[in-house]
């Protein structure tokens, strides 16, 4: 049952991110190029809200429907972790024009090549692993 | 029946990628794709070699089953809800017609990088690496455009401002230093 659920969310999360065209290189190029205000209105619209949700929640003390704690993990504290890995993921997606959301979504739509971009980020994150101890964090 | 096939302007997407973090949160979950990829090298047996991928990754079964309905949302949306082609800032066609890329409002993505037929060395190094430099990245700096740009932002953390600062930096540099280079 909870299966269902999550394939219906994610779903209709892929619908967003191909009708919205987060998912299209073009919208991903034109950001870079401060030439139009769409990327910028999504991701703004979406913190905006996100924001007032999430303090809403918290401030409210609501439970997750299962009476957990809401999901909502602070991140380490730290400079260089975020800073590096950011510059390096933000190189990548400037280069594919796809992140790790849209990826799975343009390979529903049939994109043969946006697997290899999948198959690229899987091993990105396996090297992660293998050099991490050795990164400064 | 055309506006069914219209793209969602911002003040649509925004709020609806909003809406869905919040229901995840609701039923118990935190809204971050990339996290896919780690269960994914888990479920290849990377556990074997790094100790990163040592982890439940069946703790995990609902984002990956997410990540399925992506992808069938995907499919859903480009061949129900969509024309398939993007227009941009026509300012910037001749910069991209001088990088060898045509098919702006003709396509979702551009076909000269991602048309199987166009498919030759340079366009694999190309996707190859712009995924490893994404995949490696999202983990090195824990997470991704969702987990820092959405759900870390909306619950007012300073590292995901800090990635995404990062990400920003990083797009900049390809896009205006690097793209010259390889296209």
């Amino acid at each position: 049952m909870k299966t269902i659920l999550y394939l219906f969310l994610g779903t209709i999360f892929g619908i967003i991110m191909y009708k919205s065209e987060a998912a299209s290189w073009f919208r991903i190029y034109e950001m870079f190029n401060f030439a139009s205000f769409h990327m910028y209105g999504i991701m703004g619209s979406a913190v905006a809200i996100g924001m007032i949700g999430v303090q809403f929640l918290k401030k409210k003390n609501y439970k997750a429907i299962d009476g957990s704690e809401l999901s909502l993990q602070p991140k380490e504290k730290g400079i260089s972790r975020y800073l590096l890995g950011g510059i390096i993921f933000g190189l990548g997606w400037g280069l594919a024009g796809a992140c790790p959301g849209p990826m799975y979504t343009l390979a529903g739509v049939g994109y043969i090549s946006i697997l290899i971009v999948i198959a690229g980020a899987i091993l990105g994150t396996f090297l992660y692993g293998l050099l991490r101890k050795k990164l400064p964090h | 029946m055309n506006w069914i096939l219209e793209p969602w302007p911002w003040y649509i997407g925004g709020p609806a990628i909003a809406i869905f973090m919040l229901s995840l949160l609701i039923i118990g979950k935190q809204f971050g794709m990339s996290s896919n990829l780690r269960s994914l090298c888990s479920i290849g047996g990377g556990g074997k070699v790094a100790d990163f991928f040592n982890f439940d990754w069946k703790a995990q079964r609902w984002n990956l089953t997410i990540m399925i309905g992506a992808a069938i949302g995907g499919f859903i949306a480009a061949n129900y809800l969509s024309d398939n082609t993007v227009q941009i800032n026509e300012s910037l066609l001749p910069q991209l017609q001088e990088y060898g890329i045509n098919s702006v409002g003709e396509a979702y993505l551009p076909t000269e990088i991602f048309a199987l037929e166009n498919l030759n060395l340079k366009n694999i190094l190309i996707l190859l690496g712009g995924g490893l430099l994404v995949g490696f990245g999202a983990r090195y700096a824990g997470g991704c455009t969702s987990g820092h740009g959405i759900s870390g932002l909306s619950n007012l953390q300073l590292p995901s401002l800090i990635a995404i600062v990062g990400f920003f930096i990083g797009g900049l540099v390809m896009v205006h230093l690097f793209y010259p280079l390889i296209f």
